[in-house]
């Protein structure tokens, strides 16, 4: 597609053989396109196509990673479009350039700002344009609802129930607006007449499109705001899902991998005639950085691998240590000056003039990110042609980095998109070592292969979520409200959003800043990224400060966020489900907490009991979350009690370390997740403001590390203010 | 070695060396890729399947140990239709990425086998399944229903 010069927007078209179908077009140098069915590459642009038997398919250009966006994304269309929902097909769009997601680069460049009808489509194609150079197709930032739903599915929607009108009014002979929509038809309440959108779409092909239809006012919703059942779960229940892993090619072998040990090190050489006559043993494969065993099946390659001989350089990074990078931080943290984020106010003056001021020091470990499917890619270099089937949460950049990798044109290369096992993260387009590893194997063999990490690779060469420290200086009031809160944290990386460390409450001197600092260790995107870490930090400590004003930690918050009326609404909401007042037994405790980030506000309240020995039980956790608009309730809870999993398990028993160069953990034996027994009940609400939709994927992880560190010092008076918090014995440390 | 593995009520030839666990023999050599490999050490679930009924972690067992056995994996749970416990967990909509799901039921199914009346406790024992998209309220909600039902 990529070699013509083409303009892409939102147009309609014929269906060959009948039927209507919406997409961004990508032709040459047309402003408007009408029947053009011969060309069957007008497909892969499709967003919509509506065929004569009624059925509606959408393609979705997001991977489903479980967030159940292949099921609200659709709904979102469907919605506009007044579609029968049973009738609603998803497929995956391919990983093609006219599918990059110019949606994400609106949304995030200019938010909500109403764009003029008359720039809409330049707008739009400009957006796309910038998608499709920098080849995105990005599945992260909690983005695709917030942006390629509302502002490209839902136009999407509108604007085809709009020709189905026009198509059904011109055939009846009557005006539009005595024509109405309704569960897959037109009708027209003055005669009794209807008509299905099947048997409308092919004349609606031919009617004019209107790129900025008005959109449904919401109290006329049909499908979304229902708990409306997933699409794919039949599939995972009964194990017929395919995943990266599950890819099955003739004549394919499979290849185990080891890495250097130390980040950056190299394979210098190994001796692939100790393994060369084990069975099934087809290639021995060094790497600039690893060696690879391919074999007929995955246990003898990996058998094979670990009885190879290689050796190593370590490189310049063989006497990293993470527990002297933290020494680090607290020389970085009473050193330089920080660059700062924010200031309001005199803080400088204000922090000087106190005499003793309240300090704390949070810290927060490197983590991975450890999906359930261990990372991998099948990759097939046959007629100059490279074919990748693979789990990523952006297929068009898999397909460059492949490209580049393998120093083939971009057309030469085909990623096929499948659902992932997990992503979290580790699957954005800077963190694919996965990819790169199994397409200079592919390159190699003249077979197709299928590389999988083993649970140790897939750890210990992670990109991993950065460690920190956070510094907080504060001095409280004769009224006791904060007069100054001062915050410096380190930042190795990844911190991106100047926003995250800011912080709601109504304080009049504040400073906000980071002290940087270069680290070996990979970095990487880890659910909520940066939010993950000033979570945990802002929200301990304005917990600190309620308990030294001796308020009650929520109604000090409320006292603090007079004129933030969606976030006191979160966090009394969140406090309520939890029972919050009521008098505790010995040993339990409640504590709360308040994020906002991805456009969305959420709180979340967590009831503990703790012995006097530090054994902890985290029983209960609410959470109450204004992402303006819910399009499923069910999946969007479901999202937010994941995210709370995600975030209490990294807080209870999180932690990369780094020895000599080498991650140390391994495997879910030292790297341990949150199992069944663990899980508290854990009870979600969600209040529909009615502001601009925010995303969900990631909003349930940043309160939840800090509502239990306030409930454990509710309940003990121990403050936790490192993670993770729990020993080799499962009591609490420190 | 050659030798015949009954896997989901049928008798498969299998060429394999006995020292393979039976995971890569079921997803490599029989092409059923419903079992999943999540760890290679027992730690996770998602490896499970039903040697003679009772759930076993298919990574850690060598094939040579059940090839006398009856193996079932999850496509040979619901063959006919679908099992109260796959339909529980549409019912709850359990899965978010679902990668771990097919070894969670497995092991749902052969604990309900052995007590249909599962206290919190016999469970939270038992099912020690990994799920990082973190569905465990959801597995309780199906576990309930299935109870009741």
């Amino acid at each position: 597609m990529g070699k013509l010069n083409r303009r892409a927007f939102l147009a309609s078209g014929a269906v060959l053989g009948g039927g209507l179908l919406l997409a961004y077009f990508a032709i040459p140098k047309r402003l408007s396109l009408h029947a053009d069915a011969g060309d069957d590459r007008l497909f892969l642009a499709t967003w919509l196509r509506i065929a004569p038997d009624g059925a509606v398919t959408v393609l979705v250009p997001h991977a489903e990673m479980g967030q159940g966006v292949h099921t609200a994304l659709p709904m979102m269309l469907a919605e506009e479009l007044d579609a029968d929902w049973p009738q609603v097909r998803v497929e995956q769009a391919p990983a093609e350039g006219v599918y990059a997601v110019g949606d994400l680069v609106r949304g995030f460049g200019i938010g909500d700002w109403r764009i003029p009808s008359a720039l809409l489509r330049q707008v739009d194609y400009a957006a796309y344009r910038i998608a499709d150079l920098i080849h995105m197709q990005t599945t992260g930032g909690s983005s695709s609802v917030r942006f390629t739903g509302h502002l490209g599915m839902r136009r999407a929607g509108a604007a085809a129930r709009n020709l189905l009108l026009q198509a059904a009014a011109r055939r009846w002979q009557v005006g539009i607006s005595e024509c109405q929509t309704d569960s897959g038809h037109v009708l027209h309440p003055p005669s009794g007449r209807s008509a299905g959108y099947g048997d409308l779409a092919e004349a609606a092909a031919r009617e004019r499109l209107d790129p900025d239809p008005p959109l449904k006012a919401r109290a006329r919703y049909r499908i979304c705001g229902r708990p409306l059942a997933r699409v794919d779960l039949p599939a995972l229940v009964t194990g017929s899902a395919r995943f990266g892993i599950d890819i099955r090619l003739p004549g394919m072998k499979f290849a185990a991998i080891r890495h250097a040990p130390v980040f950056d090190g190299v394979a210098v050489s190994c001796d692939a005639a100790a393994v060369r006559g084990l069975p099934g043993v087809q290639r021995v494969v060094k790497l600039p950085s690893a060696v690879v065993v391919v074999a007929d099946g995955f246990w003898q390659a990996t058998n094979a691998l670990r009885g190879l001989p290689v050796e190593f350089d370590e490189g310049a990074h063989g006497r990293f240590n993470s527990e002297e990078l933290t020494k680090e931080f607290d020389h970085m943290l009473s050193g330089a000056d920080p660059t700062v984020d924010a200031r309001i106010g005199q803080p400088e003056a204000v922090l000087a003039a106190a005499e003793d001021p309240i300090e704390a020091v949070y810290e927060i470990p490197f983590l991975a990110h450890a999906t359930m499917e261990p990372v991998n890619c099948t990759a097939w270099f046959r007629d100059g042609k490279l074919d990748i089937w693979t789990g990523t949460q952006d297929p068009l950049a898999t397909r460059a980095r492949g490209a580049q990798i393998a120093d083939l044109d971009t057309d030469a290369v085909t990623v096929h998109p499948v659902p992932l096992g997990g992503g979290f993260g580790r699957r954005l387009p800077s963190h694919l070592n996965y990819v790169e590893d199994a397409v200079r194997v592919a390159m190699e063999v003249p077979f197709p292969i299928q590389m999988i990490w083993s649970r140790e690779e897939d750890i210990q060469h992670d990109y991993y979520r950065p460690a920190g420290k956070s510094r907080f200086r504060a001095r409280i009031g004769s009224d006791l409200r904060p007069l100054i809160w001062d915050n410096v944290y380190t930042d190795i990386g990844l911190n991106e959003d100047r926003d995250a460390a800011l912080i709601p409450y109504d304080i009049p001197n504040q400073r906000i800043g980071r002290v940087r600092h270069k680290t070996p260790v990979p970095l990487g995107y880890w659910r909520s990224v940066e939010h993950s870490m000033h979570g945990f930090f802002t929200e301990s400590f304005v917990d600190e400060l309620a308990h030294r004003a001796g308020a009650d930690p929520l109604s000090y918050r409320l006292g603090l966020l007079k004129n933030r009326p969606r976030h006191r609404a979160v966090l009394s909401r969140a406090a309520d489900l939890l029972g919050w007042g009521t008098a505790p037994e010995v040993g339990r405790g409640c504590g709360l907490a308040l994020c906002e980030c991805f456009g969305s506000i959420v709180a979340e309240a967590v009831q503990i009991r703790v012995s006097g020995d530090g054994e902890l039980r985290v029983e209960r956790v609410t959470a109450a979350v204004d992402p303006g608009e819910v399009i499923n309730p069910d999946i969007a809870a479901a999202q937010i009690e994941g995210g709370i999993v995600f975030g209490l398990g990294a807080a209870l028993w999180g932690r990369i370390s780094i020895e000599q160069g080498r991650v140390v953990q391994g495997n879910f034996s030292d790297y341990e997740l949150m199992r069944l027994a663990d899980c508290p009940e854990i009870t979600v609400e969600f209040i529909e403001s009615g502001a601009a939709i925010g995303g969900l994927g990631e909003v349930g992880v940043p309160p939840v590390a800090a509502a239990l560190a306030n409930a454990i010092f509710a309940a003990s008076g121990r403050r936790i203010r490192r993670l993770p918090m729990l020993g080799p014995e499962r009591r609490l440390m420190g | 070695m050659k030798f015949k593995l009954m896997v989901n009520e049928q008798v498969r030839p299998i060429d394999a060396d006995e020292a393979t666990p039976l995971l890569w023999v079921i997803r490599e050599t029989l092409g059923l890729t419903g079992t999943k490999f999540g760890c290679g050490i027992g730690a996770c679930g998602a490896c499970t399947v039903h040697v003679n009924g009772r759930p076993m972690r298919s990574c850690v067992v060598p094939v040579r140990a059940v090839a006398s056995a009856a193996v079932t994996t999850i496509e040979g749970l619901g063959a006919s239709s679908m099992h109260p416990v796959q339909q529980a967990w549409i019912d709850a909509q359990v899965p978010q990425c679902g990668y771990c799901q097919t070894g969670v039921i497995m092991t749902v199914a052969a604990l309900l086998e052995e007590n249909p009346e599962p206290s919190e406790d016999d469970l939270a024992r038992q099912l020690s399944n990994l799920c990082r998209c973190g569905t465990y309220t959801r597995m309780r909600k199906a576990i309930r229903i299935l109870r009741r039902s």
